[in-house]
């Protein structure tokens, strides 16, 4: 059985039953993102298999599941990062605001819907040009300084860089290169933000402040991220997908799917059980 | 076992002391070298040297400042022919072609580079000297232009596939497009190898001899335009090592010793140059 369930929750509960986040069904909530029946190939290989699932706006959703499972995967099909692979072909639709992504202008969807990757990837460029990048190639007519000091502040790394803005952007630690390119992705004003593992290549520390930094940005985006980390998906998200071997398995409220898993995988996924 | 050891121990000294002996012998011709050119070009130098022309056959003195100037011609015109071709030539491989062409390319690139650069004289001859009746700096120029070709196209590509993927797709994920990507992001990130590359396609023809007698020929005064035959270093110092002179093989000696300098003098000013950027630190 899989719950292929758009948008969300299936699961039955009395409203009174758990907090009011389970309660809060993604339903009623406006979608910033639809994907419908999405199939995914590399080459003749298939590795997503008819996936719906709402994005829910201003919301962090998460997408969990073993090593494998398609979640990355996934994730880059909403800014169709997919495309840079040779061989891959994706099916069915994806909408941002209504609008399907795989009709529009690939630049401009990348500009509405950033990204953050596993490893932080800044640019051999100072901290300042990093941010300014996006809003360079755009061709953005806003004073520069001012959005790029903006971006700082919203991904908590001002008050630590303000003094060094141009020196090279690798001086920095690697939990501080993370917030700079989370820095650099918010730089464009994205609707959503995508990230992909964000912190595995970090240390608890600087985990903590990036969890913290997602939460405060909520308001300011709607935030789709992958983990391994089923803690992490706990403590942060609204909404939690688990995805197994390309199926989505289970997409409900955080709370609900960590309390009372719909899916005896899911309930042995998130128990430890494999994984 | 202690025989054993004992045993090991020998044999770890001795191949110790070889790879260091071979260092050194490595090193030292380098230096043994210098010092030759140094030694017997320094003599000869003179401020003479470098501001007048070849003195004429059986007066002593003179200079080889047409040549200097000639050399100096010949190398900008082979870099204007040779590093846009192999620079562009390379950002098409390593980004765009599928393999297929790739690897014709590449093996191209390969075979021409180990032409001998005396057919590539001779084929330059065919094209720019032949059909113009008379040898010019044009056709030199273009003889070590091509040389340059694909020293440039395979290492500035091999530089640019070095450039990880994760940068890439950190420009392309903020909306920048295949060409914005690698004009900002792809080959800042490779150019200190890139000039590298360059630089040391540029000091290998520097000092080419035979490309150029088949092409910019010579001539003991200057040169106009880019026409007519023009005087070279390499073929300057190669007329004057077999001369019959001794004061023509001192002027050789100090041909040698600019030629030399003026590639220390180009590498220097680009490493200057490069230690200036952010460079992306190996992982």
């Amino acid at each position: 059985m899989h719950a292929s369930v758009r948008p969300a929750v299936s699961v039955n509960i009395t409203p009174t039953q758990t907090g009011p986040t389970a309660r809060e069904t993604a339903a009623a909530l406006p979608m910033r993102m639809t994907i419908s029946k999405v199939n995914f190939f590399y080459g003749p290989k298939q590795t997503l298999f008819d996936i719906n699932l709402g994005i829910a706006t201003n919301k962090i959703t998460a997408l969990i599941g073993p090593s494998g499972c398609g979640k990355s995967t996934l994730l880059r099909t909403l800014n169709r990062m997919h495309e840079t692979v040779r061989n891959a072909r994706l099916q069915g639709e994806i909408q941002l605001d209504g609008q399907n992504i795989l009709a529009q202008d690939v630049t401009q969807l990348r500009r509405r819907v950033g990204m953050v990757f596993q490893r932080p990837n800044p640019f051999p460029k100072s901290i300042f040009d990093n941010v300014a990048y996006g809003l360079r190639i755009n061709g953005s007519k806003d004073p520069i300084g001012e959005s790029v000091e903006k971006s700082l502040r919203h991904a908590a790394l001002w008050d630590e860089v303000k003094d060094h803005l141009h020196k090279s952007a690798y001086e920095l630690s690697g939990g501080q290169q993370q917030r700079l390119c989370i820095a650099r992705a918010l730089a464009v004003e994205p609707e959503v933000l995508l990230l992909d593992e964000p912190c595995s290549a970090l240390d608890p520390i600087s985990t903590a402040k990036i969890e913290e930094l997602l939460v405060q940005l909520k308001d300011l985006c709607t935030i789709v991220t992958v983990t391994h980390n089923m803690q992490q998906a706990a403590r942060i998200s609204d909404f939690t997908a688990f995805l197994l071997i390309g199926q989505m398995i289970e997409f409900s409220s955080t709370p609900l799917l960590f309390t009372t898993p719909g899916d005896p995988r899911t309930e042995a996924y998130i128990t430890g059980r494999f994984g | 076992m202690n025989t054993r050891l004992r045993w090991r121990k020998v044999v770890s000294g001795f191949m110790l002391t070889m790879t260091g002996v071979c260092a050194v012998v490595a090193v030292s011709v380098l230096f043994f070298i210098l010092g030759y050119l140094v030694y017997h070009g320094g003599k000869s130098i003179s401020w003479n040297f470098f501001t007048k022309l070849p003195a004429p056959v059986g007066e002593t003195g003179g200079g080889m400042s047409n040549a200097i100037v000639g050399s100096a011609k010949l190398l900008l015109l082979a870099t204007v022919i040779g590093v846009p071709i192999g620079f562009f030539g390379a950002i098409y491989l390593a980004e765009f072609s599928q393999s297929t062409i790739a690897f014709v390319v590449r093996y191209a690139a390969d075979l021409l580079n180990g032409v001998p650069s005396i057919v590539i004289g001779i084929f330059a001859y065919t094209l720019m000297v032949l059909p113009f009746k008379h040898f010019s700096t044009l056709a030199g120029g273009f003889a070590l232009g091509l040389m340059m070709i694909p020293i440039t196209l395979r290492s500035t590509e091999e530089f640019l596939l070095g450039v990880p993927r994760s940068l890439r797709e950190g420009a392309m994920a903020l909306g920048a497009s295949r060409w914005k990507t690698i004009a900002t992001v792809v080959v800042p990130a490779a150019y200190r190898g890139i000039l590298t590359a360059v630089l040391l396609a540029f000091a290998r023809v520097a000092g080419e001899t035979a490309p150029l007698l088949f092409t910019a020929l010579g001539n003991r005064f200057w040169s106009p335009g880019w026409n007519q035959p023009t005087a070279s270093l390499p073929v300057m110092i190669y007329d004057y090592a077999r001369a019959p002179y001794e004061d023509w093989h001192r002027q050789a000696w100090a041909g040698g010793l600019v030629l030399l300098g003026l590639i220390l003098v180009i590498n220097i000013v680009a490493r200057a140059v490069l230690a200036r950027g952010i460079a992306v630190p190996r992982s």
